[in-house]
């Protein structure tokens, strides 16, 4: 009885540690969201107008709501789909939402959740931050579309943005930079330095906003070396390193001395460090992570975006129901960090397109283009309108392969 | 040729990170335990062997912690089910998720961090034959432990009687436990020895494959290992085979998208697991031949006396 009491005993202890263990590994997870999240100094007050405007959402009166605006600074709040120190994209967002702070001082707090999967639980966060009495919400990827739709419909008086969706609410508007124009001067540079005439992208998932940076690259190749081809590999997933490795390895093994990825990791420049190649940053500027291989970065600067619709938010001139799609023009795409090896008439004609892309008199798609079997997408003279941009399925010539599901459509 | 040579290359690359944590896990599941917590493991290696590789620049001490650090996770398992008998499985689940999140945690400050220039490997004379050089001579030197590793551990399965006794607890513990072997410790050393070899696979991804720290990044590779060991029926050859076969198929489909092969990009990425599952389902399929191979107590708690 002793020795059985005794064995029970110990597999109590066993299964206590095991579910300790299992609680351990779940607050591991959970503290980077909770210990991220605003300052709690104000947590009393703010709760309360949360719920006297919340409230007065349901209730028809509406004078709340300015009460609310008048009780102190405009609370702002991002959801991330990465870690912030993911060097790229969440990384860039991140450092948008610094400036702001910076740029509009005590008017303003803001906080984050860093992390947000794009799944179910991206719903309670919403919710968690619009009750948190925030009144202006960021979510920074596509994943976030359903659920900020669905909050947004449930807090009338808090405003939604939405990167890189296209759905919108009377309260949410959406926003998205033209990545394609630094993808276009990160090519003509590609194009003047590679000796293989090959050229290497390695694609995350063929959505039409990959599949226009790709053929971005390879225009913008092909306008200082028309001889230049690109290969593509898909890894299908946004975050793989391994994987990412591997395919620009392979673009490597298959003769392309220039490569370019739309993953968000660093591992592919990386990849390029290694084998004695040229590559690309993205998003971010990854010049440290391979200096002898880094060619140039093409960034986001997500702040002249950020700083506006706070502006717009504080004046009361916020107004849902946008899509606001800005690039070089606005300040939002750039190519910094440009590498000392690529010769001056390279960099000249990257300035020349920059500057024609900011004053307008430059346009990358531009017909006639023509897909990679042939057929005529564009005709000559016409300027792709934003409907076609956001659309793009096929390879433009020059890119090898197909685009996975394009030919479905 | 060039090319093929160069596929050779990559693919000895990519299956040695395999061929490591699938070969430490049959050495656990030959002394009777099945431990699911290889991908948690690996992680947790990897970040520290990745923080070791930042802060000392030593490639060598990167591995040393990564293996330490592998062996003490499999530890604590190993008192967790060999001792108090929690379910392995269950166990070995939550130290799956614990690695994970735990890695992801304290690894937070070492996303940006960046590894010095890595050296490039090439033995004299052997690296300069064409075609074979290339091929076969200019890589780590962890990739030719892993040959010589295969090797080693099925000498010390099949001719050495410490393998023998280690198969014996796996078979049945009571017989071995009866002829006075302490099968206790001996599945402790068996994980101990395990985890190290699943923690050196975390390393290699970090510190070596990809250069870098981000959380998940083994992607699911322990778990790979886990179904290799199964698949290759707990014969180390065959283990070693089955990573290179997964990591050649990993490395075939992606030359071929690169070739611009009219496949859809989604069936090429299924391709390795399939063509592994199927080589190593049909080099397997006599029944018998897995009855005698396959540790028949594996996965069960075993209760002295």
């Amino acid at each position: 009885m002793t020795r059985l009491s005794k064995r029970s005993f110990v597999q109590l202890a066993g299964w206590g540690s095991l579910a300790a263990l299992a609680v351990l590994s779940g607050c591991s997870k959970e503290e980077k969201t909770t210990t991220t999240t605003a300052p709690a100094g104000t947590t009393t007050t703010t709760t309360t107008t949360a719920t006297t405007t919340m409230a007065a959402a349901s209730a028809p009166a509406a004078a709340a709501a300015p009460a609310a605006a008048a009780s102190g600074p405009l609370k702002i709040a991002f959801a991330y789909v990465g870690p912030v120190g993911d060097g790229g994209w969440t990384f860039a967002h991140d450092n948008a939402r610094k400036a702001v702070e910076k740029h509009f001082g005590a008017k303003v707090q803001t906080s984050f959740v860093e992390n947000v999967p794009e799944a179910a639980d991206a719903e309670r966060v919403f919710r968690d931050m619009a009750s948190q009495g925030n009144k202006l919400i960021f979510g920074t990827t596509f994943g976030y579309m359903e659920p900020m739709l669905k909050v947004a419909g449930d807090t009338p008086d808090v405003k939604f943005e939405h990167a890189t969706g296209y759905k919108q609410a009377p309260n949410m508007r959406t926003y998205d930079s033209r990545t394609y124009e630094g993808a276009y001067m990160a090519g003509v540079i590609a194009g003047g330095m590679t000796k293989t005439n090959t050229l290497g992208v390695v694609g995350s998932v063929p959505i039409p906003e990959v599949v226009r940076n790709i053929n971005s690259f390879t225009m913008g190749a092909q306008s200082v070396n028309p001889k230049v081809k690109t290969k593509v590999v898909w890894v299908n997933k946004w975050f793989d390193p391994p994987n990412e490795t591997a395919a620009a390895q392979s673009l490597i093994n298959g003769g392309a001395d220039v490569l370019m990825q739309n993953t968000d990791s660093s591992a592919v420049l990386q990849t390029a460090g290694k084998a004695g190649k040229y590559a690309f940053g993205w998003d971010s500027d990854m010049t440290a992570y391979a200096p002898n291989a880094h060619l140039a970065s093409a960034i986001i600067n997500w702040v002249p975006y950020y700083v506006n619709a706070v502006q717009d938010a504080l004046d009361g001139t916020w107004k849902g129901g946008g899509h606001t799609w800005w690039g070089v023009k606005e300040g939002a795409i750039d190519i910094v960090s440009i590498s000392d090896k690529v010769p001056a008439d390279i960099k000249t004609k990257v300035e020349g397109v920059k500057a024609g892309l900011k004053d307008g008199s430059f346009v990358i798609w531009k017909g006639p283009i023509t897909s990679n079997d042939g057929k005529e997408m564009l005709a000559a003279g016409t300027n792709a309108d934003d409907k076609f941009m956001s659309g793009i399925n096929f390879f433009v010539k020059g890119v090898e392969g197909k685009v996975p599901g394009g030919d479905k459509k | 040729m060039d090319q093929f040579a160069l596929l050779v290359a990559a693919t000895l690359n990519s299956g040695t990170v395999l061929a490591f944590a699938a070969l430490g896990l049959l050495i656990n599941e030959r002394a009777g335990v099945v431990n699911l917590g290889a991908e948690g493991i690996m992680l947790v290696a990897a970040i520290a062997g990745f923080a070791t590789a930042v802060h000392t620049g030593s490639d060598t001490l990167a591995f040393a912690a990564g293996a330490v650090a592998g062996a003490m996770l499999a530890a604590v398992f190993g008192v967790l089910v060999i001792w108090l008998n929690t379910n392995q499985y269950a166990t070995g689940l939550a130290l799956s998720l614990f690695g994970a999140g735990f890695s992801a945690f304290v690894g937070i400050r070492y996303t940006q961090e960046k590894l010095g220039e890595q050296h490039t490997f090439h033995i004299p004379v052997l690296g300069d034959i064409p075609f074979v050089g290339p091929a076969l001579f200019r890589q780590h030197p962890l990739v030719y432990v892993a040959i010589g590793l295969t090797i080693a551990i099925a000498w010390f399965l099949y001719r050495s009687r410490a393998g023998l006794v280690l198969r014996a607890v796996g078979e049945s513990p009571e017989s071995a436990h009866a002829l006075g072997y302490p099968v206790r410790r001996i599945r402790l050393a068996a994980l101990v020895v395990g985890g190290a070899l699943c923690g050196i696979a975390g390393v290699y991804v970090s510190v070596v494959y990809t250069h870098l720290w981000v959380e998940g990044m083994t992607a699911g590779k322990g778990w790979i290992a886990l179904a290799l060991t199964t698949f290759a029926t707990w014969r180390p050859a065959r283990v070693l085979l089955g990573a290179y076969l997964f990591g050649g198929v990993t490395m075939l489909q992606l030359q071929l998208q690169g070739e611009g092969v009219q496949v859809s990009s989604q069936f090429l990425t299924m391709l390795p697991y399939l063509a592994t599952i199927l080589v190593l389902v049909l080099i397997s399929r006599n029944a018998s031949f897995i009855r005698a191979n396959m540790p028949a107590s594996i996965g069960k708690p075993f209760f002295p006396g």
